[in-house]
């Protein structure tokens, strides 16, 4: 079968996991039944253990969903000492469903998917030797990627039945109220674990910094907490986030941030009290001081700055030209202690961020999202989860969430080295076409035509060149060549799933 | 045009390709490493191909570690490597530019 973005879906798989094909990013306003874990009663007073392998023998067997949350990013600890627990437990046939996961854990991945222990993954994303090891068919149950909010979705639903969460924090008292903002490996909002403290069955807290009771502000609390275990280190903090976040001195960079500035600024968008969410790359973090200077010049300030919190958005904060910064996740030390100290900085779990089927979250109050691309094709339809040789590399995060803001704009440079960027059709239909606005290059613009209140703002601003979209393909093929297409077996190594539950596309194992 | 010498031209920077250019007994034979493998491979092989061809070299080993370059690059930095190893810097080949 086909979805409404023309792509190929396996029809034994589509029917063997219930699927129906995307149809829309429209959500419409259907009743939904939400699910609750079971809770095992205690009056807290036992909770407090210090051995993993203890809390895994009474909380993990065969075929469970196991979860873990990514805000230590590559300085986790916490993953690996469980997963070695589980593995050496002789534990088989576990679903792994942790927010996202990083590069530190993927030995470890890969390990337990040899032993049996893993045999089905959901996350956001993947990349490295784990995306290289599914590509290639290591894994035999096709991974399913889904978003930050359809993540949260999913375990409202209980689509994802969350049996164990390990979910390692930076201070916790013996009840196990914690939070993200103290103690040694600090990464600040903890967003993504709070769905999975809140409708997981067991939740254990793994914590090297035991404070003393009651712990506040608890952003965990010790109503959803089974266990805390202490452990020596949770994370490494060096790697969790960049230190002080560097602006980028590349002139393409630079040259694409000013030019989404200038689409920001002539967007009907621009005005008192609008919101905004940019992502951590080198372009984004620069717009974000083009966007600075262009609120300063307009006397503008904004409502809300959402999403992946760095520096330069909470100095924006504190300098008050942003009213209030909407924290799911922190990506460098700067934000995370930040949070801490402006009340501001509101943390919000990943269904206030993103989940679709809401009374309303974050992202249907959004103006601009600015979002990246490894690829955006002629449709607009974007792909950041597959390389240009067809290799799983990258998570779909907020991508598709945020791209429901009224203006999403796309930055992304032409060509990368030889790999054009726009392209004739995506490897993979991540977010489509539908929530793109405006892709924006270091060459120029292309606008949706489907927006033409747009085209009518944008279409004489000096400086910035309009193209079609078809015009800046053609531009990037001249420039490096037709590429051989990649060769795929018929084989299904992933789904990708649009926030909405649909399957917007899949991904093959490649064929060397 | 015979090859005198082993010669290398180009870096290991991203967008470049470097060319190490050496004696060899049995037409173009090519060794070619390059992330771009899957879409571009043959093409980078090709125009390292014909442009030997074009200087006159027929039998040539080469070694290519690519990183990205497009084919002007490929070409420039062919050339430059083949007219080191034969040893004719100082004849620039500009039909074949």
């Amino acid at each position: 079968m086909k979805n409404s973005v023309n792509r190929d879906l396996p029809d034994d798989l589509m029917k063997d996991l219930d699927y129906k094909p995307f149809e829309t990013t429209e959500i419409g306003n259907p009743d939904i039944q939400r699910v609750a874990p079971s809770v095992h009663v205690s009056t807290g007073d036992n909770k407090l253990v210090d051995s993993i392998k203890q809390v895994v023998a009474d909380t993990v067997k065969d075929g469970m969903t196991i979860s873990f949350h990514h805000h230590f990013r590559n300085g986790d600890f916490v993953f690996n000492e469980v997963m070695r627990e589980i593995i050496d437990a002789g534990i088989k046939n576990l679903t792994l469903a942790p927010s996202s996961l990083t590069g530190v854990m993927n030995d470890m991945v890969i390990e337990a998917i040899k032993a049996g222990t893993i045999t089905n993954i959901t996350s956001s994303g993947m990349r490295g030797s784990l995306g290289d090891f599914v590509s290639h068919g290591g894994l035999k149950n096709p991974v399913i990627f889904r978003s930050h909010g359809n993540r949260a979705r999913s375990i409202e639903h209980g689509d994802i039945k969350i049996d164990v969460a390990f979910l390692g924090v930076p201070n916790a008292d013996e009840l196990g109220n914690a939070n993200g903002m103290t103690g040694n490996a600090v990464f600040g909002s903890l967003g993504y674990a709070l769905m999975d403290a809140q409708y997981a069955n067991k939740v254990v807290l793994l914590t090297d910094n035991i404070v003393s009771y009651p712990n506040t502000p608890a952003s965990i609390k010790q109503t959803q907490v089974d266990y805390v275990v202490k452990v020596d280190k949770v994370g490494d903090p060096d790697k969790i986030g960049s230190g002080a976040t560097r602006f980028t001195k590349d002139p393409k960079e630079l040259k694409i941030a000013s030019t989404v500035n200038d689409v920001i600024v002539n967007s009907p968008y621009f005005k008192q009290g609008f919101s905004f969410q940019t992502g951590s790359g080198g372009a984004a973090l620069a717009v974000t001081r083009y966007l600075r200077q262009a609120m300063l010049d307009n006397k503008i300030t904004a409502s809300f700055a959402l999403g992946g919190i760095t520096k330069p958005t909470t100095d924006l904060l504190k300098e008050g030209l942003v009213d209030k910064v909407m924290d799911v996740q922190d990506f460098d030390k700067g934000a995370a202690e930040s949070m801490h100290s402006n009340p501001n900085q509101q943390e919000i779990d990943a269904s206030w961020y993103a989940d679709p089927d809401n009374k309303g979250a974050m992202v249907d109050q959004l103006d601009v999202a600015i979002l990246s691309a490894l690829e955006i094709d002629t449709k607009f339809n974007v792909n950041v989860m597959s390389g240009s040789d067809g290799v799983i590399r990258g998570a779909i995060g907020g991508h598709q969430d945020a791209g429901t803001a009224k203006l999403t704009i796309i930055s992304a440079p032409l060509v990368r080295g030889r790999i054009a960027t726009v392209v004739p059709d995506v490897t993979t239909v991540v977010t489509p076409g539908d929530s793109v606005d405006v892709l924006v290059t270091e060459y120029g613009i292309a606008i949706n035509p489907k927006r033409k209140d747009l085209q009518a703002s944008l279409s004489n601003l000096p400086g910035v060149p309009v193209f079609t979209i078809e015009e800046l393909q053609q531009l990037a093929e001249k420039k490096v060549g037709t590429p051989k297409p990649l060769a795929f077996t018929d084989r299904t190594v992933a789904l990708i799933e649009y926030r909405d539950g649909t399957i917007i596309d899949t991904i093959k194992e490649v064929k060397d | 045009m015979e090859i005198k010498e082993t010669a290398v031209a180009g870096t290991l920077e991203s967008s470049d390709i470097q060319i190490m250019v050496s004696e060899g007994t049995n037409g173009i034979a090519i060794d070619l490493q390059s992330d771009v493998e899957k879409q571009f491979g043959d093409q980078i092989r090709s125009v390292i191909t014909e442009t030997l061809n074009k200087l006159g070299v027929t039998d040539a080993k080469v070694k290519a570690v690519d990183k990205g370059a497009l084919d002007c690059v490929v070409k420039a930095r062919t050339i430059a490597a083949a007219q080191r190893a034969t040893d004719t810097t100082d004849q620039p080949a500009w039909e074949v530019l």
